[in-house]
């Protein structure tokens, strides 16, 4: 039997989604995340946070010109960017922690594709209609009723996309200034391009592209894939209690029917277009749609809830089987969790500790290398440093150099007679020191000295030391 | 209770291979990869009209934007030079004594000095400034010539001991070996009051006998204590250190064949602002007067 058949069509068109009004619990929560989230980060950039005459009034800042990053009382310095990635390094295990205990809840509530395709599918709603109203107009011929809904649809989509990307830009320079520049033309054309490709994935991502990022754009659901186990809450469907599914007409007269009256409510509220009666799939961002869309019905029908609901699959066997599920609890806390729990308080704690014990001024001393060490006429044997004086107060602090260790060494600055020099407001000033050891002094003949040399702030009375090393003639 | 299909699927979609009774499922990619494929490929083609591409015969297509690295590099110089015009306008009318002493001009001797001198000068004198033996280390408080600003900046823009700048400082020291002026023992003698000047182990009756040697042939130039002249650039000889060796051999070869080193003029080759950047920032390397 050997037919010819037509070859496999490798590539399929996208599958149009029209997620249905919903309501219920969740729903809720996710309206609520969505506010919160939002409102975030839209009026985060607007927030003022008075620091003194030199420094930016805005409470966060992301100043890459300066190199500085303002988060209220806050400023850290790129010298102290380990701060950003111990915050990354918490994201992530924040991020393992929830995903092993919650699963893909951050795909489903909180991360930006959801939210903003949530708040293009509202628009899409108060615009066109719910679900069936939709359909029928994306079956419909283009029209003037046609257009003007599709056109108001994409402005309002648009004008989000702008107010998107337009926030986006106001993290990273004065807010106000910027947004009176943005409107009188004056601002640099780099936040015009930021701003127009920021508006431009806004408006694409969460207009036209939706659960097809999830799906072929996203690594990050392969990633969680591998970190969920048989105690991670899903949302599933419990088909021992669903099937056989039958018409809700039918089940008066059949008694072997399932609860489940295929009524399509979960398959019409998925934002991803995905049946969930078919069990775990890696289209699933739940969402937890289907949940409040199938407690609805049952309701209606006076069935029990939870018909679909959050589930650990450990407990498959034994609802199978009639049983009761453990203690939702009992799931989420496990070693597992309990160690990325500790393990994120671990970063968080020592940041905070960090944070609080950080010095206000700071040095870095670079000994010159080409050449170790400069012979001068008198016999004696003399270092030169490069010191990276850094002042993180908001005015002028004045530095005093000096050294433990050898009294022979001979401090002197470059340019300067005395042992001070001026750093000025939140800036790093270079300065060039050099270290002499007098001839025959232990220091010019020894190969290499260990010296700490005193960086003292003779106002804020602030001492910081460095070590480093004093190269001498080695004979 | 085994799983069983929710939904009997009339016919899954399979590929239509077959092994070993393994069937492969037929998951086709989304449209929109291959129109994004086909994107790609018309964007690499209008890449190459836009920016020279295609390999010719004797160039390549230069591209209808009319762009390239070269012309981008010189646009970045000449704006560079333009905005660095208005300090080294500065720098050139700045009295030379002040220069390290003017933030505005620090900064830029500094930088753009640094640059220059490893550009122009660190071929002899090492790219740390330290110099090697007949290449004076300028980062010492000991100079020939002298180690002002004024001495540097003359000594950059002139040279010395050069044929091609007639403002170069110029001095010779005689061959006395060589040309016969000094006998082998009056150079020995020499040679070991030298070492007692500057204060290394020595013979000292030799040293005595050199002591008279030294007054006649030598104070001239190096001064009678010793100490040179940098009018002349007669190093100092009591001091520690040498740019040919103190050591006895050295000091052998020096006087018998005696020494010529050469610095060439940088005055029409390196501009005013160049020259005196470069001298601010020898003169800030430690040894500066």
């Amino acid at each position: 039997m050997n037919e010819i058949q037509d070859p496999p069509k490798l590539y399929a068109a996208r599958e149009p989604v029209f997620p249905r009004r919903v309501s219920g619990p969740f729903r809720n929560l996710k309206w609520w995340i969505m506010a919160v989230t939002l409102g975030i980060y839209y009026l985060t950039p607007w927030i003022r946070w008075d620091r003194g005459p030199n420094l930016p009034d805005q409470a966060v800042l992301v100043d890459m010109a300066n190199r500085r990053f303002f988060f209220f009382m806050i400023e850290i310095w790129p010298d102290e960017f380990y701060f950003i990635a111990g915050l990354l390094i918490m994201a992530g295990l924040g991020l393992f922690l929830f995903t092993s205990a919650l699963g893909r809840v951050w795909c489903g509530y909180a991360c930006p594709q959801t939210v903003w395709t949530d708040l293009y599918i509202l628009v899409e709603r108060w615009v066109e209609g719910d679900r069936n109203a939709r359909v029928r107009l994306w079956n419909s011929k283009w029209d003037v009723r046609k257009w003007r809904l599709r056109l108001t649809k994409w402005f309002i989509w648009l004008l989000i996309g702008l107010a998107t990307g337009g926030a986006w830009i106001f993290y990273f320079t004065d807010a106000p200034t910027l947004a009176v520049d943005l409107v009188t033309g004056n601002a640099h054309p780099i936040a015009y391009t930021t701003m127009a490709i920021l508006t431009f994935t806004t408006f694409f991502f969460g207009g036209f592209a939706r659960e097809q990022i999830c799906i072929y754009a996203c690594p990050w659901p392969r990633i969680q894939a591998a970190m969920m186990d048989e105690d991670t809450l899903v949302v599933g469907y419990r088909d021992w209690r669903g099937e056989p599914r039958g018409k809700l007409k039918a089940a008066e007269t059949d008694t072997k029917q399932g609860d489940c009256i295929d009524c399509m409510a979960c398959v019409n509220v998925c934002p991803m277009g995905i049946d969930i009666r078919e069990g775990q799939q890696l289209e699933c961002i739940t969402c937890a749609l289907c949940i409040d869309a199938c407690d609805e019905v049952m309701d209606r029908i006076g069935k029990p809830r939870g018909l679909i609901g959050y589930m650990a699959l450990k407990d498959e066997a034994a609802e199978r089987a009639g049983g009761h599920p453990k203690n939702i609890w009992k799931h989420i806390f496990r070693p597992r969790t309990i160690l990325y729990t500790t393990l994120w308080s671990l970063v968080g704690v020592a940041m905070i500790v960090a944070l609080f014990i950080r010095s206000p001024i700071d040095v870095n001393v670079t000994p010159e290398r080409n050449p170790l060490y400069v012979t001068l006429s008198d016999g004696s044997i003399r270092n030169t440093y490069t010191l990276r004086l850094r002042n993180k107060h908001p005015d002028d602090r004045p530095f005093r150099i000096s050294i433990s260790s050898d009294a022979r060494l001979k401090l002197a600055l470059e340019g300067s007679e005395a042992l001070e020099v001026i750093v000025p407001a939140d800036a790093t000033l270079t300065q060039r020191l050099y270290i002499t050891a007098p001839a025959g002094t232990s220091g010019a003949t020894a190969e290499r000295s260990d010296i700490r040399l005193w960086i003292s702030d003779t106002v804020g009375n602030d001492r910081i030391s460095a070590d480093t090393v004093f190269n001498g003639k080695g004979q | 209770m085994s799983k069983k299909p929710i939904k009997q699927q009339a016919e899954p979609d399979t590929t239509g291979h077959v092994w070993d009774g393994i069937e492969e499922y037929n998951n086709p990619l989304p449209r929109w990869w291959l129109w994004t494929f086909y994107l790609t490929i018309f964007w690499g083609v209008l890449y190459t009209i836009a920016y020279p591409a295609w390999p010719l015969v004797n160039s390549a297509t230069q591209g209808i934007i009319g762009t390239n690295n070269r012309t981008a590099v010189a646009a970045e110089i000449a704006r560079f030079e333009q905005a660095n015009a208005p300090v080294e306008a500065k720098l050139v009318a700045a009295d030379l004594t002040e220069i390290n002493s003017d933030p505005d001009l620090v900064n830029y001797t500094q930088n753009a000095g640094g640059a220059i001198f490893r550009t122009w000068c660190a071929q002899c004198h090492g790219s740390g400034a330290a110099g090697a033996k007949g290449y004076p280390n300028l980062l010492d408080n000991d100079w020939l010539w002298g180690g002002t600003m004024e001495d540097i900046h003359l000594t950059v823009s002139h040279g010395i001991r050069n044929t091609e700048d007639p403002d170069a400082r110029y001095s010779e020291m005689p061959r006395f070996g060589a040309d016969e002026l000094l006998e082998p023992e009056q150079i020995d003698q020499v040679v070991q009051y030298v070492m007692q000047l500057s204060g290394q182990d020595h013979d000292a009756g030799l040293a005595t006998e050199g002591a008279t040697v030294y007054a006649d042939n030598c104070s001239a130039c190096h001064a009678e204590d010793g100490t040179g002249d940098r009018f002349q650039g007669a190093p100092n000889l009591t001091d520690a250190i040498w740019l040919y060796g103190g050591d006895q051999a050295s000091l052998t070869d020096t006087v018998t064949n005696a020494r010529f080193g050469v610095m060439p003029g940088w005055t029409g080759r390196l501009s005013e602002a160049d020259i005196r950047a470069v001298s601010a920032w020898v003169h800030s390397r430690g040894g500066g007067e």
